[in-house]
């Protein structure tokens, strides 16, 4: 288990302020932020690569904040790798057992095993040079985790990743999370990669902690506009609550009413995210409490989806599967419904 | 421009005949000079290398107060006249002066000796063992060194078996020059030994004796023999480069 309390680094313009953390045993723990937001200051303040000005770290009960990296049993894996390109593969994984003066045989049993699990024994001759992207990830992650770390660190491990490798490789680390259960904290600017792998995150926004939570509540019930942009909440409305008690109404503009299910009052923050809302050509009866009539404005290509725009007075994006985009027919100008859940806006 | 550099070597290599040549590194006053002027070179960078890639490598990676100071003084060398330089060693290994009567206590003088041909040679040309080794210890990430922490390496295990292997092609470079700049050097040398001569006093004195006829075959041997080894050892340092 990690404890952080009231950590803080300076370190140029740039400031780590006050990070009070616990990240427990066994758990996938993803750091979530922007690029330059203080995520590798952090992950090197834990692994002891930097001093903090202030605070205290524990793994386990003790206190680490003034041990040197090299004893404080973690494993550490960088955004590019940083195989060491002076040694084969095989000598990059045994470095940590080497350092630590095992004997041979007993480096070779775990070379075995490790190899065996990340499936790169037929790698192990090779130059480091000679990998490819996602081979050299598999071994850097295996030399960090052959010394059996309490604590394996990864800064941006598939930043670097062309989308198919990335794509198995998020699958691998999630299987060998579970095969070996080591505390993992992971930093990375991916909402998708923290989404998939995340037991708990947490939002890192100009070396702050501004959120600690499950996937699920970070992506719903983002509590802050930085959050919820962050982890792509497209809708966000500024309103006002005009009636409240069970059926809360919020004015948005001059004459949008939206319906929401809300306990707060007063002035509020909407996010309603986009694949909540459903698009029609007809009003139609549901349980679904918001029906806004609008016009189609931008019909956008993305990867999976399409991403469509539909102004109801004001403007509200929605994401639709190409198939819907072909039946429906949808064009531009084209006059729709929209319809969503007075529980799927979220109030903060 | 190479023409500027290559027309006036070939032209001292070739203006002698092979049997000139041969008789010339026969000549036992050549000889003892040549191998003299080899050694305390090799002794100067062996030295260096000892002090310098720690100094190197502490300029490399750590902040401190008065940094640009020290690598100041280490490039100093560089751009003082080396008769000056000389003088000036002179000044503090002379045997009436502080270091030299220090060294005297143990039984090591240094004017008309081996080892000030050493100092002065030491002196001029260890800037460039010093700046290359830094150089290269700067184009480390310096994240390889950390992951090496994290895997478990004290300090000095990152350093020996990372940076230092790293850094080794830079350190080859760095030791050549510095050989090659303390071979040739005359200024700084000739003020605190004259005797025993080196190679480029022996031509310098051949020439103001003797004449130009008698200093070019000197000049060309030394030459042709500084050639054949750096081109030897640069072929060779090629083989330690990690890209």
């Amino acid at each position: 288990m990690i404890r952080i309390k009231d950590l803080c680094k300076r370190l140029g313009n740039f400031r780590i302020k006050d990070i009070n953390l616990e990240i427990f045993e066994n758990e996938y723990f993803v750091i979530l932020g922007p690029t330059g937001t203080g995520k590798t200051v952090l992950l090197e303040l834990i692994a002891g690569l930097q001093k903090p000005d202030k605070g205290d770290i524990w793994f386990d009960g003790n206190r680490v904040t003034n041990l040197p990296p090299e004893r404080r049993n973690i494993g550490m894996v960088y955004q590019d790798y940083m195989l060491f390109p002076h040694l084969n593969v095989r000598e990059n994984i045994l470095f940590g057992l080497k350092v630590r003066g095992r004997d041979k045989i007993a480096r070779n049993e775990s070379l075995a095993k490790i190899a065996r699990l990340f499936g790169i024994e037929k790698l192990l001759e090779r130059k480091v040079k000679a990998l490819s992207g996602g081979e050299q990830q598999r071994v850097a992650i295996a030399r960090a985790l052959i010394t059996s770390p309490g604590i394996l660190l990864l800064d941006e491990p598939l930043s670097a990743l062309d989308p198919g490798t990335k794509e198995k490789f998020l699958g691998d680390l999630k299987m060998i999370h579970s095969e070996l259960g080591t505390t993992t904290l992971h930093v990375t600017h991916d909402f998708n990669d923290a989404f998939t792998l995340a037991d708990r995150i947490a939002v890192i926004s100009d070396g702050e902690l501004v959120q600690i939570g499950s996937p699920e509540e970070i992506f719903q019930q983002p509590d802050s506009n930085f959050v919820a942009e962050f982890v792509g909440v497209r809708n966000i409305l500024q309103g006002e609550i005009i009636e409240d008690g069970e059926d809360s109404i919020v004015r948005v503009g001059d004459s949008i009413k939206i319906a929401v299910v809300t306990t707060k009052k007063g002035k509020v923050n909407l996010a309603i995210r986009p694949e909540d809302i459903i698009i029609s050509y007809e009003p139609f009866v549901s349980s679904a409490r918001n029906s806004f009539q609008g016009k189609v404005v931008r019909i956008r290509d993305r990867l999976s989806l399409v991403e469509v725009i539909v102004d109801i007075g004001i403007k509200l994006t929605l994401y639709i599967t190409r198939r819907s985009l072909e039946e429906m027919k949808l064009k531009l100008g084209e006059r729709v419904y929209l319809t969503f859940k007075a529980s799927a806006v979220h109030v903060y | 421009m190479l023409f500027f550099i290559a027309a006036p070597i070939i032209k001292l290599v070739t203006a002698s005949s092979p049997s000139v040549i041969v008789d010339t590194v026969k000549e036992k006053e050549v000889y003892n000079s040549i191998t003299l002027t080899f050694e305390a070179s090799l002794v100067a960078t062996l030295i260096s290398l000892v002090l310098g890639i720690p100094l190197a490598y502490l300029l490399a990676r750590v902040e401190f107060p008065g940094k640009s100071l020290i690598e100041g003084i280490i490039d100093l060398p560089v751009i003082i006249p080396h008769s000056a330089a000389g003088i000036a060693l002179l000044t503090v290994f002379g045997h009436r002066f502080f270091l030299g009567k220090l060294f005297g206590y143990m039984g090591i003088r240094f004017v008309g000796e081996f080892s000030g041909i050493v100092i002065a040679m030491m002196f001029v040309s260890l800037s460039y063992l010093v700046n290359e080794t830094k150089e290269g210890f700067r184009s480390i990430d310096v994240r390889l060194e950390k992951v090496a922490r994290t895997l478990g390496a004290s300090p000095s295990q990152s350093f020996w078996r990372i940076a230092l292997p790293l850094n080794f092609h830079h350190i080859i470079s760095g030791t050549l020059m510095m050989w090659a700049r303390g071979i040739s050097e005359f200024g700084a040398v000739v003020i605190l030994a004259y005797h025993p001569m080196t190679a480029p006093i022996l031509i310098y004195e051949r020439f103001t004796s003797f004449g130009l006829k008698y200093s070019i075959p000197v000049a060309a041997v030394m030459v042709s023999i500084s050639l054949i080894i750096f081109i030897v050892l640069r072929f060779l340092n090629k083989g330690f480069k990690y890209e």
